[in-house]
């Protein structure tokens, strides 16, 4: 077993609210993500769970028992913290026996764990160094084997793969995700990477300031999010926001172009929206059902693709074309938009009108 | 001890070396600046020198007018006579050095034992008026001793600590449990607090985290707090000059300056006695002095 739920904790240092009524359900041995950006409250989150912080409001339960006031010793969790946290006086071996010295296991079980960890992590070369003789890549694997070493009742990971260079980090990514369902254990991992997030993860939760703006498969946070911030957060290119109102069977927007209206939105006339768009329901090379007009700003080839940036009106609209497009700025062109994919939030609110029809 | 500071302060990632600093003027130093530099060593080193010289001088050559800087007979009686009394037994002054080393030696360990946890619980936890409560320890210290010796002379009086090593060793205690705490508190804040995060994570409670993790990091801080406390209990002179009188009990600085005075004084016995007691903190201070470094720049040191 290993479900961790926190509800409506509230944290506060001093001023700054780090966690602000934050409701988390985490079923047992699922992958779950923490996505958000710098100063989310995601590091907070997790010492929150793993009993760090002292909560000035909510409740922590681990399998279904309310473990609030538990030592962190008591929660049987393991951590990854995101500046690793390796004890500088013992050697890489010894950091990783830690948790089991810890639980007073045999040495020679000890040995067959850290053996067993430390190759997984390729870091059996590092066992006899100290902590400050390590990249901080080095480093990072150390922490997780520290974690791994043991298993307790849910991995808490803290920006884990973040100092790794781009290949390790995406090895490491699918070695996490088989590590995981191997074990089947809990995970509660922390990003502000949302390829990460997407990739990995069961559940996403996405937070912001210390609030969660979206629970879901990563599948529901890409497609339908939330509001505008999740929208705009979630996807690489960003999504395009263009200003507009419903108008009739018409969207109308500020730049003065018109599309016709998607069937399911309810917005009624005249208010303000958000038109968002991703860049892979954009084409310019006339697949969709409706077109804006506008004239080529600049071209982003990325090798597998190309995002060709359009400015329609003061806007800029970022569209993802074959790698072969090619084109001068000012050259005038039409972007065709799959509006079944398209999103509409509030202007005011942000929050999403597209749910409800589909 | 095994820890060097650098080793000992080096917590994580940050390896940068910081170039050292440049030399103030450099190979051009100019010559103002080295006959200052030796009058002012001259000014500082001139009683010390006297000091020894007069130690193993005879006392004709003690007592010679002119002074003589270079052709004295050298004599180790006086060193004879600061251990050994007249009659062949120990000598009183002896027995004050022993004094001093118990006094100064327990007050310190006990304001290490007390100081040090204090000074991690003031760091990791967020105790109420936190600011207030280190001023108010702090101006503990602001009161120099011949302050407040009266109303501990009368309170000890009460309880019988008067002419009582104990009492000399609770006094400077409560003198260096303060200081301990400040300068303490420094070095617990230069750990980082995620260490102890971490082995409570592993499955250890607060204090075997802190036991285990937390004060071997803390060694050199512990080094250098310490010595700052042995000097002042070992050089103490006003308590312990009102709360002793017996020969047996007093330590040394009242010891010697009873020396000095009456009819006539024998400073090579003064000068002697004084090298002996200077002695030990010296060599000590001398064994620990990277840590003293550390302890002196305080949250300077390099991460
Ligand atoms: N010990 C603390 N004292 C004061 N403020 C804190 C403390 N810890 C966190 N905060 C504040 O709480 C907010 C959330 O911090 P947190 O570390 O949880 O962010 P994060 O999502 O982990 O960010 P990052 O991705 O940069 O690690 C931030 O505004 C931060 O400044
Ligand atoms: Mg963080």
């Amino acid at each position: 077993m290993g479900t961790v739920a926190v509800h409506e904790v509230c944290k506060s240092f001093g001023k700054v609210r780090a966690l602000d009524g934050v409701t988390l359900d985490v079923p047992d041995g699922s992958f779950f993500v923490v996505l958000g950006p710098s100063g989310a409250g995601k590091t907070t989150t997790l010492r929150a769970i793993a009993g760090l912080e002292k909560l000035d409001a909510g409740s922590v339960h681990l399998d279904g028992r309310d473990a609030t006031g538990d030592a962190p010793a008591a929660r049987d969790l393991a951590m990854v913290f995101q500046s690793y946290a390796l004890y500088p006086r013992h050697t890489v071996y010894e950091n990783i026996a830690s948790p089991l010295r810890a639980r007073r296991c045999s040495s020679s079980e000890i040995a067959a764990a850290v053996e067993q960890m430390s190759s997984l992590l390729h870091i059996e070369r590092l066992l006899q160094r100290r902590p400050a003789q390590l990249s901080g890549g080095e480093m990072q694997r150390v922490a997780l084997a520290r974690a791994l070493v043991r298993r307790p009742r849910a991995f808490l990971m803290d920006e884990p793969l973040t100092n790794l260079d781009l290949k390790l980090r995406v090895e490491m990514r699918t070695e996490l995700t088989r590590i995981h369902r191997s074990l089947g254990a809990t995970f509660i991992y922390v990003t502000n990477d949302q390829v990460e997030a997407l990739s990995m993860a069961d559940q996403v939760a996405v937070l912001k300031e210390g609030k969660v703006q979206q629970v879901g498969t990563p599948t529901e946070v890409y497609e339908r999010p939330a509001n505008q911030w999740v929208a705009g957060f979630v996807g690489s290119p960003p999504i395009s926001l263009l200003a507009c109102h419903a108008e009739g069977d018409r969207l109308v927007g500020a730049e003065g172009w018109t599309l016709p209206r998607p069937r399911w939105t309810t917005a009624e006339d005249g208010r303000a929206l958000l038109l968002g768009l991703r860049a892979e329901d954009l084409s310019v090379e006339q697949r969709g059902n409706a077109s804006l007009p506008g004239e080529l700003y600049g071209l982003e080839p990325l090798g597998d693709r190309t995002v060709v940036d359009v400015r329609v009106g003061t806007e800029i609209l970022k569209v993802k074309a074959r790698p072969t497009v090619t084109g001068t700025p000012g050259e005038r062109l039409l972007v065709t938009v799959d509006l079944d994919r398209a999103h509409l939030f509030d202007a005011g609110t942000g929050l999403s009108l597209s749910e409800a029809g589909r | 001890m095994a820890v060097s500071v650098d080793e000992a302060v080096s917590t994580g990632p940050a390896r940068d070396h910081t170039p050292p600093a440049r030399r103030l003027g450099g190979r051009g130093r100019s010559v103002l600046e080295v006959a200052l530099l030796t009058v002012l060593a001259v000014v500082m080193l001139f009683p010390v020198l006297w000091m020894i010289e007069t130690s193993i001088k005879e006392n004709r050559d003690v007592y010679a007018i002119p002074a003589k800087f270079f052709d004295f007979t050298v004599t180790l009686d006086h060193y004879k006579d600061v251990f050994v009394a007249p009659d062949g037994t120990r000598s009183a002054l002896s027995v004050s050095f022993l004094n001093s080393v118990v006094v100064a030696g327990v007050s310190t360990v006990l304001a290490t034992v007390l100081g040090v946890p204090a000074a991690w619980a003031y760091s990791r936890f967020a105790v109420r008026a936190k600011k207030d409560q280190l001023f108010f320890i702090l101006s503990t210290r602001f009161m120099p001793p011949v302050v407040v010796v009266i109303p501990i002379f009368l309170m000890y009086r009460q309880v019988g600590l008067i002419d009582n090593k104990l009492g000399l060793i609770l006094i400077y205690a409560a003198f260096n449990v303060p200081f301990t705490i400040w300068m303490m508190k420094g070095f617990v804040d230069e750990v980082p607090a995620e260490y102890e995060d971490a082995a409570m994570l592993d499955g250890y409670t607060r204090l075997q985290a802190f036991w285990k993790f937390t004060l071997p990091l803390l060694v050199p801080g512990i080094a250098a707090t310490a010595v700052f406390a042995l000097i002042f209990s070992w050089n103490e002179f006003v308590f312990a000059t009102f709360l002793t009188s017996s020969d047996s009990v007093r330590t040394a600085p009242p010891a010697v300056a009873g020396l000095i005075g009456g009819t006539t004084t024998d400073w090579g016995l003064v000068a002697a006695a004084s090298v002996v007691f200077a002695l030990p903190v010296l060599v000590f201070a001398y064994l620990v002095r990277k840590h003293l470094i550390a302890g002196v720049t305080l949250g300077a040191v390099r991460r």
